[in-house]
């Protein structure tokens, strides 16, 4: 397993090529514009990916389990939306509001930790089941119309902490908060358990159906955050709001490192990732890219990060391939095992 | 406080009609260690998984320091202070060794819904160094060689304190010093006062650890008592239910001289080197190594599924091959893998289409290309009999189901379909029972017999003196001796692979 210091560099390298690739692109673009520095573009780029990174943290927590969560876009839409029905109807304040949206996303996430763990179904039909119906539930609600929110949550979605926008604030608050609860509570490291290996999570004595339902409604709780805060930047909600976000908050959390496999990925990861798409769309137009190529041109900028993150894969398992020739190898270093000196049970008769 | 700690009375467990335990009483007296034997399927899984609360008898009881036990769960067994340290770990790679002894219960700073990290991190400390393991708490399973992640299930046992510990086939995955380190904490607990139960196949560790010995078969608790009155050949007899007069079947052919398969120069950089032999018809020529020594990496190379250096490799005489799975089955080449869980098998998938993997395109319709089913139903159940593998409907039982000896045979099976005149087999009795492995070596003597020649693979030397016409040695990579059979010396074998030929290592 001895690598020159070549070949260290190299897995240093493969080791953080999202933030490598991060610091080119935004290095990249800062040398084509001007104004893509500018202190005010940069806040912006960081508000637009608020508000997938915020859903990307509850998703980073779903894929730690080798979960997946395809419903986060209807629960943007639905939450807020029953939050707004209820301003309009029942005349109820904005934080009120905000609460209820939160709730109305804790049950829908509840719903599909509901089906995967005791009904048993796969969370991806589970979740494109919800996904279907959650907007289906909305559309009927409003019978497509568009829902306007009053005035007192638009001024909510524009209010500062300190001169920092909302969104921000909240999005620090939901990684910092995701952080602590995946690396210093019970529950997270137990996350981390049963997306490393079930059965012996089960076999630990881990209520493994506690955590697999409660990442769900993490998951859903961040997606009506989300919504929410998005809501209350425009002022409306349509139909389509939400949709597709999903597999942008996928994106970016698999981005940040997380895993599909489950077991691997951090919450920092979903703030990386976020802003990396969306400094990668901001720039391409202050660049003047042909609008029509900007979306090859993101494909490409994810391609790339997963390809890099396989090529570091395959190194690593290339590095870790038992050399049986090299002396500092640990195998030659301890003595061998002598299978043979111990008696098999078919051995032992003879002598 | 009584001197029994654990009694099992009248056990009994019945799978679909079949019982898988009948009628076990057996007492395990306090601070003992009882050695568990019996054959795969005997039955010592399922005690231990009734222990354990896994599953519950459907007769019997169990007192645990003289008041029944009922466990329901495997937290049950926990809290009665039972710990088991089972074959393959239950360790969380991706955890440190901390948060893996803590995960089910992680103490928390109240009123804050956090972890405690300083009394995890301290508490770790002190398990650390009772099992003499020297890294830190917060080190990364991963990076755990598999006898230090051992020790980490150990610690688990100790963390709960627990009065009872089953270890059950603890040694398969550690190297000799890791054994020998295991083997002194396991004296180190019986010094504590600690009362274990080890299971294992490996007799002789059975006969230098235990106090007390019980042998299972059949579901049955054929004997029990204290280890002098065992020795091995007695635990054999009754493991097996017979006299094992022979271990190994005789061969009435011999080999003959034409060369099958000739290997030259094989060389790559860092797994082998300079590796020239040759196999003839009809020869089972045994390939013997310490583990690492680069045994297994060699058939996964000449076979083509690891990448192959410099050299060549002439088949039937004739010219050099490009060395590759696809090709090397299209030369009769087949490859019996180390690991039938899962190299070997799919074993989700019923035994009739695991048969048919390697010999799939020999089926097909000339013209359509479609498999011809019944034909190919035909042979699968032809090879089933001609190697007496004993399962039910092989279109509809999965492979999972057969005991580990008859999963051997269906691997052996797959490859028999496609006819090959060579036969590579790595490890091909390894963790099966006595009475398949006579049936393994029976087949290896029916296929030699026909004029197939056989590399045969293993790290139990007795098995290569008792079946093989030649060996050859390997260590580091290299071809270190080769031994006929007139010369067969299990001390010379062993020095070779040691590389101590002239009685100090030369290198």
């Amino acid at each position: 397993m001895k690598a020159s210091s070549r070949e260290r560099l190299t897995l240093l390298l493969l080791q953080n090529t999202t933030p490598i690739l991060f610091v080119a692109i935004f290095l990249f673009f800062g040398v084509q514009s001007s104004q893509f520095l500018q202190p005010q573009n940069i806040e912006n780029i960081i508000k637009q990916a608020s508000f997938i990174g915020m859903a990307a943290v509850g998703m980073t927590f779903v894929l730690l389990t080798a979960g997946i969560d395809l419903s986060i876009g209807s629960i943007m839409y639905l939450a807020p939306l029953v939050a707004g029905q209820a301003i309009r109807h029942q005349g109820i304040g904005v934080f009120p509001a905000l609460l209820l949206a939160m709730v109305v996303g804790m049950l829908f996430g509840a719903v599909n930790g509901f089906c995967i763990v005791k009904l048993r179904i796969a969370p991806f039909i589970t979740t494109l089941a919800t996904m279907v119906g959650g907007r289906g539930l909305g559309t009927a609600i409003t019978k497509s119309r568009s829902l306007d929110f009053p005035q007192p949550v638009l001024n909510f979605g524009r209010s500062e902490v300190l001169g920092i926008p909302l969104p921000i604030v909240v999005f620090v608050v939901v990684v910092a908060v995701g952080h602590i609860v995946l690396t210093r509570t019970a529950f997270g490291r137990q996350v981390y358990a049963v997306g490393n290996d079930v059965e012996a999570a089960k076999k630990a004595g881990i209520k493994t159906d506690r955590v697999l339902a409660g990442v769900y409604v993490i998951s859903g709780l961040c997606a009506a955050l989300s919504g929410f805060i998005l809501v209350s930047q425009i002022g409306r909600l349509d139909a389509p709001f939400g949709k597709g976000d999903e597999f942008d908050a996928i994106a970016a959390a698999v981005l940040g490192g997380a895993s599909l496999f489950g077991g691997v990925g951090n919450a920092f990861g979903a703030v990386i990732g976020a802003v990396l798409v969306q400094m990668v769309q901001n720039g391409l137009v202050f660049t003047n890219v042909n609008l029509y190529l900007q979306p090859m041109i993101q494909a490409t900028v994810i391609f790339l990060a997963v390809f890099f993150d396989s090529l570091r894969g395959m190194r690593l398992t290339k590095l870790r391939r038992r050399y049986i020739r090299i002396p500092t190898d640990r195998t030659a270093a301890q003595p061998p095992r002598v299978d043979s000196a111990r008696h098999g049970i078919v051995s032992s008769s003879g002598d | 406080m009584t001197d029994t700690i654990l009694e099992f009375r009248e056990i009994t467990k019945t799978f679909f009609g079949v019982h898988a335990l009948h009628d076990i009483s057996l007492v395990v007296p306090r601070g003992h260690i009882l050695g568990l034997i019996g054959q795969n399927g005997a039955g010592k899984s399922t005690l231990m998984n009734i222990l354990g609360g896994v599953i519950r008898p459907d007769g019997g009881e169990m007192l645990l320091d003289g008041a029944p036990y009922q466990p329901r769960s495997a937290s049950d067994a926990t809290r009665a202070r039972i710990a088991f340290i089972h074959q393959e770990l239950n360790l969380f790679t991706n955890l440190s060794i901390a948060e893996n002894l803590f995960i089910d219960a992680l103490p928390r700073r109240k009123p804050l819904p956090l972890i405690d990290r300083g009394t995890i991190r301290r508490r770790t400390e002190e398990l650390l160094d009772s099992v003499g393991l020297a890294v830190a708490p917060n080190t990364m399973v991963e990076k755990l060689s598999p006898g230090e992640r051992q020790l980490v299930e150990i610690m688990k046992a100790l963390s709960i304190d627990a009065n009872i510990i089953i270890f059950d086939e603890p040694t398969t995955s550690l190297t000799a010093r890791e054994t020998e380190q295991l083997f002194g904490i396991i004296e180190r607990l019986r010094a504590a006062g600690k009362t274990m139960i080890y299971i294992s196949h490996i007799l002789g560790d059975v006969m230098d650890i235990a106090d007390d010995i019980a042998v299972l078969r059949d579901g049955e608790l054929v004997a029990q008592g204290p280890k002098d009155d065992f020795d091995v050949s007695r635990m054999i007899a009754l493991m097996v239910g017979r006299n094992l007069e022979q271990l190994y079947p005789i061969r009435e052919t011999e080999p003959s001289d034409d060369v099958l398969m000739d290997v030259q120069n094989v060389c790559q950089t860092g797994i082998v080197e300079d590796i020239n032999f040759t196999l003839r018809k009809g020869e089972v020529l045994g390939v013997f190594g310490l583990m690492g020594s680069g045994r297994t990496e060699l058939a996964r190379l000449l076979f083509g599924l690891d990448e192959f250096g410099t050299g060549e490799v002439r088949l039937n005489g004739g010219s050099t091959y490009n060395v590759g799975v696809s090709d090397s089955i299209k030369n009769q080449i087949a490859f019996v893998t180390e690991n039938r869980r899962e190299e070997g098998l799919l074993m989700e998938m019923p035994i009739a289409d695991n048969l048919a993997l390697v010999s799939l395109s020999q089926f097909k319709q000339r013209m359509t290309q479609f498999i011809r089913q019944d034909d190919l139903a035909q042979a699968a159940q032809d090879v089933t009999a001609t190697l007496q593998i004993k399962c039910g409907n092989i279109a509809s039982q999965p492979a999972k189901s057969l005991s580990g000896g008859n999963q051997q045979k269906v691997v052996i099976a797959k490859w028999l379909m496609s006819r090959p005149s060579i036969f590579i087999m790595d490890e091909p009795t390894r963790g099966i029972d006595v009475g398949a492995k006579y049936e393994i070596y029976s087949i290896i003597n029916d296929l030699a017999g026909q004029g197939t020649g056989i590399l045969f693979i293993s790290s139990e030397l007795e098995e290569l003196m008792g079946m093989c016409d030649r060996i050859l040695v390997m260590s580091r990579g290299e071809i270190r001796g080769e031994f006929a059979r007139r010369d067969f010396n299990k001390e010379n074998i062993l020095r070779s692979a040691f590389r101590e030929e002239n009685g100090h290592e030369s290198l």
